[in-house]
């Protein structure tokens, strides 16, 4: 590989953008496609597919591999959960970004070196920008603060939306959501109680379960 | 390819930054159970040193071998590693996968 396509392909990752390396396997001949020109390539048929279910693979002799933006995982509630999910989160490959405008959660000594903002969801959120690699969960409890958030994440293409909470404080969300102009089917999207239901006790076993449940979204849909 | 394969290339910049002869190696094909999903990276110098898995163990130490020649030919090679060779017992993978692994230069 020559330097200058490494250095393409780590700024394309700094900037979100989706590109495909193809390797020639005979001759070593590397060229590098973004997915926004795919259309016009010669492989186009095969990219599109690869790009969609982020399936690098070898076609003909040709190796085509796929880097799309890093998957994000933007978490509303600088709280207790929030710094047991963002281990498990980090590991499996996501860039964290935590949200609280409650300066007193927000710090850098609860957060050391993630991307914290402590300032409101609806100020940040257009800021970040939300996309189809990204995942969304609100743990503050507190509709004043999860509510905007989730608002911003239904009309976005996030995979996952995750909401903290009981079924009855659900119910009371969905309601809020109806009257504000969302749609069941638009509402059906924000999982919550959040979580794959495997009895979780505490913190930990809360973050395994958000955790389970986002990678099931990712890997299966739904 | 796997989430962690941006760390692995932001190794193989770091390490040719410090003036490091590096190689470059991706799992290009699988053929029944293999270990490490296609895409998956690993980064080998000049020294021998590597970050990075193509196989959860199995293959690495060929695998970085073959680098250190290809770093020094300067010609990319694909590998196959599988049961099925007759270094199997030295270098085989135990789940009765192949795995075909390219490996390349950073020149």
């Amino acid at each position: 590989m020559k330097r200058h396509l490494l250095d393409q392909l780590l700024a394309a990752r700094a900037n979100r953008q989706a590109v495909a390396l193809i390797t020639h396997l005979d001759t070593g001949e590397q060229r590098i496609v973004p997915r926004s020109a795919a259309a016009s390539d010669p492989l186009a048929a095969k990219l599109d597919e690869a790009f969609r279910f982020d399936q690098s693979g070898s076609h003909d002799g040709q190796f085509i591999n796929i880097h799309n933006p890093p998957l994000r995982l933007v978490i509303i509630g600088a709280v207790h959960i929030a710094q047991s999910v963002i281990p498990i989160a980090q590991q499996l490959g996501y860039d964290v970004t935590v949200i609280d405008p409650r300066g007193a959660f927000a710090t850098g000594a609860r957060f050391p070196g993630i991307s914290l903002h402590a300032e409101w969801p609806d100020e940040v959120i257009p800021q970040i920008g939300l996309d189809p690699r990204t995942a969304l969960v609100a743990l503050t409890h507190d509709p004043k603060i999860d509510d905007p958030a989730l608002n911003a994440a239904l009309k976005s293409d996030v995979f996952y939306i995750g909401a903290l909470g009981s079924k009855k404080t659900q119910a009371s969300r969905a309601q809020r959501l109806k009257e504000a102009g969302f749609s069941d089917a638009q509402i059906a999207r924000i999982h919550g109680p959040i979580g794959l239901n495997i009895s979780a006790k505490g913190a930990p076993e809360i973050a395994v379960s958000i955790m389970g449940e986002v990678t099931r979204c990712l890997r299966l849909g739904a | 390819m796997a989430a962690s394969d941006h760390t692995i290339l932001e190794q193989a910049s770091g390490w040719l930054r410090q003036g490091r002869k590096v190689a470059l190696a991706t799992v290009v094909e699988t053929w029944g159970s293999a270990p490490q999903p296609i895409g998956s990276q690993l980064v080998i110098d000049a020294e021998g040193n590597f970050i990075g898995s193509v196989s959860g163990g199995c293959v690495e130490g060929a695998v970085v071998t073959e680098a250190i020649d290809i770093i020094a030919t300067g010609k990319p090679k694909l590998l196959q590693f599988g049961v099925a060779d007759e270094t199997a017992w030295k270098v085989g993978l135990a789940c009765g996968g192949r795995i075909g692994v390219y490996v390349e230069p950073i020149t």
